[in-house]
């Protein structure tokens, strides 16, 4: 069968960036930026269990600018994570499916997560 | 238009024999972390930051502790099953892709196992 001439549906790259697939990807990446989160949340109870020594040089590492960055973006990413999930189980549910549905919600999900974000570490700050 | 033949239909396993549970059991997991969810941002927001004291008793208390594993053990396992999918999607050599889905099921359960001795070990005072 000749495969070479026929019709190729729009490549990633050619195709607008949209809210609808770019929150849709994100949902993806997010996810993994929490599975690897969760790995930094193991090794904190396993220091915490580990007595005081083994939990302060745990905090010297995530104290460090790098590790505070690390935890802004997975509170950030699990936000986003949380609320576009309920905006997934809402479409699995049949909910928001048209045009007008899909972009209110994906314009709710990134402002709450922001907001959510930016609540929780004044909280913490304070 | 029908192409599903009479037995697929009534075995309602969809085109690759299996995955409905999969599919289900990301959803249900989904569900339980929503409904931990405000404790769970109310345990990091009083962990981030407090001393090894303060956090080992916030984690002993039973009720902090029983949802902690109860939480750590959803997660690890919502993420191992996105990261299959994700693995599955993107890796297209049939042996690393084995290889990995593995390598994430074993590292759930490993990193499971170790939480859930930790937290106890600090719920329990030993």
């Amino acid at each position: 069968m000749a495969t070479d001439n026929r019709p190729l549906s729009p490549h990633l790259q050619i195709y607008r960036p949209q809210l609808t697939s770019v929150l849709s990807i994100t949902h993806r990446f997010t996810g993994i930026i929490l599975s690897a989160g969760l790995i930094a949340v193991v090794l904190w109870v396993i220091a915490l269990a580990s007595g005081p020594e083994q939990y302060d040089r745990f905090l010297a590492v995530a104290s460090h600018p790098a590790g505070l960055i690390a935890m802004v973006v997975w509170t950030l990413a699990l936000f986003y994570h949380l609320l576009n999930g309920i905006r997934h189980l809402l479409w699995d549910a049949g909910w928001l499916l048209d045009l007008k549905g899909a972009y209110a919600s994906g314009y709710m999900v990134v402002t709450g997560a922001v907001l959510l974000t930016a609540l929780s570490w004044w909280e913490v700050m304070t | 238009m029908k192409f599903r033949n009479p037995l697929a239909t009534a075995r309602n396993h969809g085109s690759a024999g299996d995955g409905v549970e999969h599919w289900w059991a990301q959803r249900f997991s989904a569900i339980v972390m929503l409904v931990l969810a405000a404790w769970v941002v109310y345990a990091l927001v009083s962990v981030i930051g407090a001393t090894h004291a303060e956090a080992s008793s916030f984690l002993a208390q039973p009720f902090n502790a029983a949802l902690a594993i109860l939480f750590l053990a959803t997660s690890l396992y919502h993420s191992r099953l996105g990261l299959q999918v994700v693995i599955e999607d993107y890796i297209h050599h049939r042996g690393l892709e084995l290889a990995l889905v593995l390598l994430v099921k074993v590292g759930a359960l490993v990193g499971g196992v170790l939480a859930v001795v930790a937290i106890l070990n600090i719920a329990f005072g030993a």
